[in-house]
């Protein structure tokens, strides 16, 4: 099935194509940051702020309003999606490059290795991940980086579990074993044979991922341990004004929004290419 | 078989304990954070920062003081925080309560509303239901506990006042933070729940069934819904971890005085071995969730019995 | 000459402390139960270890020490002594202590307590936070060291009457005899509950400990045995601890709580003060409280006395200010106005962002340069951060945040070459006692200027040190005024090596409900933080 064919399956549900523009919009607006905010979105306006010191709510100048110190929240969401979706693509690369390493290794070679990796996954299951992320966050002293790096190393867990598993369904089935005794390497097995037949499950759990990363991201920053200030990412801008809620509303409804929207696309195009590319789950529903 | 199986079983979680313990331990060790001087306070001298060091053991070299934490833990002494100066295990048992609790409330609300939605989609499959359905078990899933559990708090204590500012006690209590937990967990639950039963639904002996004149309800829920939750119960298992990162924040934001609390509290003051205890405790409760659903799996899945028959 | 207690001063404190309520509208009402919030468990109430400002006056509450401060003041009072006298030489102090004081459990307090209080606080073994602030008593470096468990210093002459030598005059001894690690603890009960003795506090206090339910509550009740006529006035205090400081105030409008122990969250600040309905429930207060920036004097370029001068001169503090909605006023220097010493007519540095360029240009960086700015991870902490960056930058230098858990920061900054700026947010000096020697050797003094030490400026100026010294040494009460001048001009002479930017000092606000009475400055005590549980009642 070619690239375009699928996009326009995915496109046949109303919801996905809304998704998938949302996504696309979202990544324009990152790269576009620059050209597209309309103020410097580090910059403290003095009279971005009363002169008691409460932020503006949505007006002409700032139209989504400040934050607390007076910066034009609009920039700093157009600026907090280059961050959330840096980190977001960064650290489910990464999560899933190890993760299909671990999984492809460990259900490919088996024996010793095999064992070793597997228990390894199951000891970092053990673990509830944001305990984790806090403990490794706060050895690191976090910047952009990495918080991706950490988020990553909670991550790649369920992705190895999951490439592990298909691994072994896929060498078990016969045109392998019929590979195998013509001769075929091992190396021509894996690239020619295993990996493409990997690829529909990595891009299914590439999409998901994403969602993942981006509300661990924001959860935190929420509490204090992600992107370093005055960097903005969508879950610092809450952690800022989270006490805010009842008296700014908009410092927390829009980048909530945000992460809402934005996890939820990436969860909804996710699964539909799940139904798309998955042979074993097609016809359902 | 069984008794052998359970036996491995538990030594495999013994050494997957030990080794939560050893990285937990190794991590702590390495943030830069001198607890000495936390205890020793900003008048002390330098004599007594290194005299309280000694006394506690953290001028000895990594594995000697990971030895002494193993040697300890065996006996179940957890050590005793650097903060609050009680016992570890005195702390974690009067949070232990409160979190289990929540957690029962909490992991209740997430079955029972997941896999009511799923049943309901996947009964009108295809529908519009079934569509909003699936779409709201995302929203769920996509939303950080933070800001559902702010939005609720907002929204539904203070606002409508049909529940209370949070705090612990009565039934009314544990209502609200348990709903959030329940509401945001529930997705992947209605979603796995649809499509299980989507695939016994199109299976042979529930078309026998039916044919053979059985009311409708009864061939749900006598053997549609039996086969279909099957794929559920290590579904707890997997997902007890992800609840437990959700607990921290929702006992956080609620005031409630659980586990999460504690840990979220400990790690804002880097105190050291209450940290290293939640997270103890934290691997215990996922280790033995994954186990109980593992054992649980063969005993109640009812196709090894249709098959059978 | 023998100073006897027949001091004036000291006279009237006791006549207050007994007579506390002549200045109050209505006449205090006894009974009542009430309810007060916290977000943080309750660390412990162990007079020797509790250091923070949750537990500080609950711990006042539950025991006594010699010495204490009329409610709601800076005051020293005498509290389980009833006089003392100081040597000739300035070096002993002898206190007669109240008859018939009995602790929780019964017992009376004798002058062996007081011995053995001050010894268990000392001794290294305690593990005490404070016990650096007994090291003016004679013998203390021996049991530091952990050669001996007694103090040579102190003696017990008869049951009601102690001698404490200090190796040399000292004028802040009567406050140390002031703070909790003071506090008068019953040797039997210390060793029957062991190191948890703080789980099971026993003292001589105006409440005792009831119930405690770790994580969820404690309750203090009333001290019927207390030895003071007719205080405390409550019934039963009952601390609930994890809860939100929005939700407690949202309880608090509702009825349901009385006090809501962490203030109001900088969230709710402006609502609270404009809305006509909450007036009267917020107590305003100063606190002795300065926040600063360090600018740690060895690392370049901030070794460059122009370099600091001009950053004293970058960073606007009215704007950081308004930042926080007015619960500041700007700082000129180290000393809160509160504080004895302070100086009125010290102008400080001008907010002069030209002149500061001009400087820095002087010192050889027209171009700037890179540094980091340390600062705890709470809010308002980071955004403060972010408001003194901003400032930086139109200045041309490039200030990195490194926004960390609190323990992180005060372990940045106490290694030498580590923290170029740490902002004391968060952490930031709050007086243990109202004297400005306090406010200079652990911070600004060499002394502080050690790995793991507070002083993260690293300045060590040993003249001033000795001028402190000096200070110090005035203990005759004729001297009192001259001390404190002297004290005075050591903060000022500091500041012309500007190792700090003092940047405010900050306001207390206290929310009660309606039915709490008691004069407003109980609730926002500048000793008993955050509020004297004593003397406040229940209309």
């Amino acid at each position: 099935m070619s690239f375009p064919t699928v996009i326009r399956n995915l496109c046949r549900h109303k919801s996905v194509a809304v998704s998938l523009v949302l996504i696309v919009t979202v990544i324009s607006v990152a790269v576009l940051a620059p050209w597209v905010a309309p103020h410097d979105p580090n910059m403290q306006y003095f009279d971005g702020l009363t002169m008691e010191g409460a932020p503006l709510p949505p007006n002409d100048e700032f139209l989504l309003g400040t934050d607390l110190l007076g910066r034009d929240l609009l920039s700093r969401l157009i600026y907090g999606a280059q961050t959330s979706l840096i980190i977001g693509i960064v650290a489910n690369g990464i999560a899933i490059l190890i993760g299909t390493l671990v999984g492809v290794s460990a259900g490919f070679i088996r024996g010793w290795t095999g064992t070793i990796l597997m228990r390894l996954t199951d000891l970092m299951m053990a673990f509830p991940a944001l305990l984790l992320a806090i403990a490794l966050a706060a050895i690191l002293q976090p910047s952009i980086w990495i918080v991706a790096l950490v988020i990553a190393m909670v991550n790649w867990v369920q992705v190895a579990r999951v490439i592990y598993s298909e691994t072994i369904a896929i060498s078990s089935r016969e045109f392998i074993a019929v590979e195998r005794t013509l001769g075929a390497s091992t190396l021509r097995i894996l690239f020619s044979h295993l990996l493409p037949h990997l690829l529909p499950t990595i891009m299914v759990w590439a999409t998901l991922g994403i969602s993942t990363t981006v509300l661990l991201e924001a959860t935190l920053s929420f509490l204090g341990v992600g992107v370093q200030p005055p960097t903005p990412s969508w879950g610092n801008i809450i952690f800022e004004s989270q006490t805010y809620f009842t008296s700014a509303f908009w410092l927390v409804l829009f980048p909530g929004l945000a992460i809402i929207l934005l996890a939820l696309s990436f969860n909804l195009v996710g699964d539909a290419l799940r139904d798309e590319l998955d042979p074993s789950l097609k016809g359902r529903g | 078989m069984m008794p052998i199986y359970i036996l491995r079983r538990l030594g495999y979680a013994v050494l997957i304990l030990l080794g939560v313990s050893f990285i937990t331990y190794l991590l702590l060790y390495m943030i830069p954070a001198d607890p000495a001087r936390q205890l020793a306070g900003r008048s002390a001298t330098a004599e007594t920062v290194a005299n309280i060091r000694a006394q506690l053991g953290l001028d000895l070299p990594f594995y000697q003081q990971y030895f002494h934490y193993l040697m300890n833990l065996i006996q179940g002494d957890l050590g005793r925080s650097y903060i609050q100066r009680t016992e570890v295990s005195a702390l974690i048992s009067s949070r232990l309560g409160p979190t289990m609790e929540l957690m029962a409330w909490g992991i209740g609300f997430e079955l029972l509303i997941g896999v009511s939605l799923g049943m309901l989609a996947a009964i009108k499959r295809n529908t519009a239901i079934d569509r909003f359905l699936m779409a709201l078990s995302f929203v769920g899933v996509s939303s950080p506990h933070f800001i559902a559990s702010m939005l609720f708090l907002y929204l539904f204590a203070v606002n409508l006042d049909w529940f209370p500012l949070g705090g612990y006690g009565e039934f009314e209590h544990v209502l609200l933070p348990a709903l959030t937990l329940g509401l945001l967990g529930s997705g992947w639950y209605s979603r796995m729940v649809r499509s299980s039963m989507i695939e016994v639904l199109e299976q042979d002996f529930i078309r026998t069934a039916r044919s053979k004149g059985l009311t409708r309800l009864r061939v749900l829920f006598r053997h549609v819904l039996p086969n279909a939750i099957v794929p559920v119960i290590p579904m707890i298992g997997i997902d007890i971890g992800i609840f437990i990162g959700g607990l921290v924040v929702v006992e956080s934001v609620f005031g409630w005085p659980g586990l999460g609390q504690l840990a979220w509290q400990a790690i804002q003051r880097v105190d050291i071995p209450v940290i290293v205890g939640v997270t103890m405790i934290s691997a215990v409760a996922i280790v033995i969730a994954n186990l109980i659903a593992d054992l649980l799996v063969p005993l109640v899945d009812p196709r090894i019995e249709l098959d059978k028959s | 000459m023998k100073t006897t207690l027949t001091r004036n001063l000291l006279a009237t404190a006791i006549a207050s402390v007994i007579l506390p309520v002549t200045a109050f509208a209505a006449d205090p009402k006894p009974g009542g139960d009430i309810i007060v919030t916290y977000q943080n468990d309750v660390a412990t109430l162990d007079p020797a270890i509790g250091y923070d400002w949750q537990n500080w006056s609950m711990i006042k509450s539950l025991f006594d020490g010699l010495m204490d401060y009329k409610p709601g003041t800076t005051e020293l009072a005498l509290d389980l002594a009833e006089s003392y006298e100081l040597s000739d030489d300035g070096k002993t102090y002898t206190f007669k202590l109240r008859e018939g004081v009995k602790f929780h459990n019964g017992r009376e307090m004798k002058a062996s307590d007081v011995k053995y209080s001050l010894e268990r606080t000392a001794n290294p073994k305690t593990q005490s936070p404070g016990a650096g602030f007994f090291s003016p008593i004679l013998g203390y470096d021996a049991v530091s060291a952990g050669d001996t468990t007694e103090l040579e210093g102190v003696t017990v002459v008869d049951d009601y009457t102690v001698a404490i030598e200090l190796s040399a005059p000292n004028a802040t001894f009567l406050h140390v005899m002031g703070l909790n690690f003071a506090s008068i603890v019953p040797k039997e009960a210390v060793e029957e509950h062991g190191a948890d003795f703080g789980k099971n506090p026993v003292g001589t206090g105006a409440y005792e400990l009831g119930e405690w339910a770790l994580g969820r509550h404690l309750v203090f009740e009333k001290n019927e045995d207390y030895y003071k006529e007719g205080v405390p006035y409550i019934d039963t205090i009952t601390f609930e601890v994890g809860q939100e400081p929005m939700v407690a105030l949202q309880r608090l409008e509702r009825g349901d709580v009385d006090i809501a122990g962490d203030g109001i969250p900088p969230a709710k600040f402006l609502q609270f003060k404009n809305n006509p309905a909450y007036e009267g429930l917020m107590v305003v207060g100063d606190q002795l409280h300065t926040g600063y920036l360090t600018l740690n004097v060895t690392i370049p370029p901030l070794d460059n006395l122009k370099v600091r001068q001009a950053i004293n001169m970058a960073i606007n503090k009215d704007r950081i200010v308004r930042i926080i909605n007015g619960r500041a006023t700007p700082a000129n220097q180290p000393l809160p106005p509160a504080m004895p010493g302070y100086d009125e007519g010290y102008e400080g540095y001008p907010f002069d962002p030209e002149k500061a360029k001009a400087l820095l240009r002087e010192a050889g960086y027209e171009d700037g340069f890179t540094t980091e700015l340390f600062v705890m991870n709470t809010d308002p902490q980071p955004r403060i951060a972010q408001a003194m960056q901003q400032d930086l930058s139109n200045i041309g230098i490039t200030a990195e945040i490194r926004s960390l858990a609190q323990a992180n920061v005060i372990e940045a900054g106490g290694v030498q070459d580590q923290a170029p700026m740490v902002w004391s947010g968060g952490m930031a000096w709050i007086a243990d006692f109202p004297d400005p020697a306090n406010f200079w050797g652990p911070i600004l003094g060499c002394e502080g200027a050690v790995p793991g030490g507070w002083n993260w400026a690293w300045y060590c100026n040993e003249e001033l040190d000795e001028m402190g010294d000096t200070a110090d040494a005035m203990v005759a009460e004729h001297q009192r005024d001259d001390r404190a001048e002297l004290w005075g001009s050591v903060f000022i002479e500091a500041m012309a090596d500007a190792p700090w930017v003092p940047i405010f000092n900050e306001q207390r606000f206290t929310v009660r409900s309606e039915r709490m009475a008691g004069d407003e400055s109980l609730y926002v005590d500048p000793v008993h933080v955050p509020v004297n549980y004593d003397y406040i009642w229940v209309k």
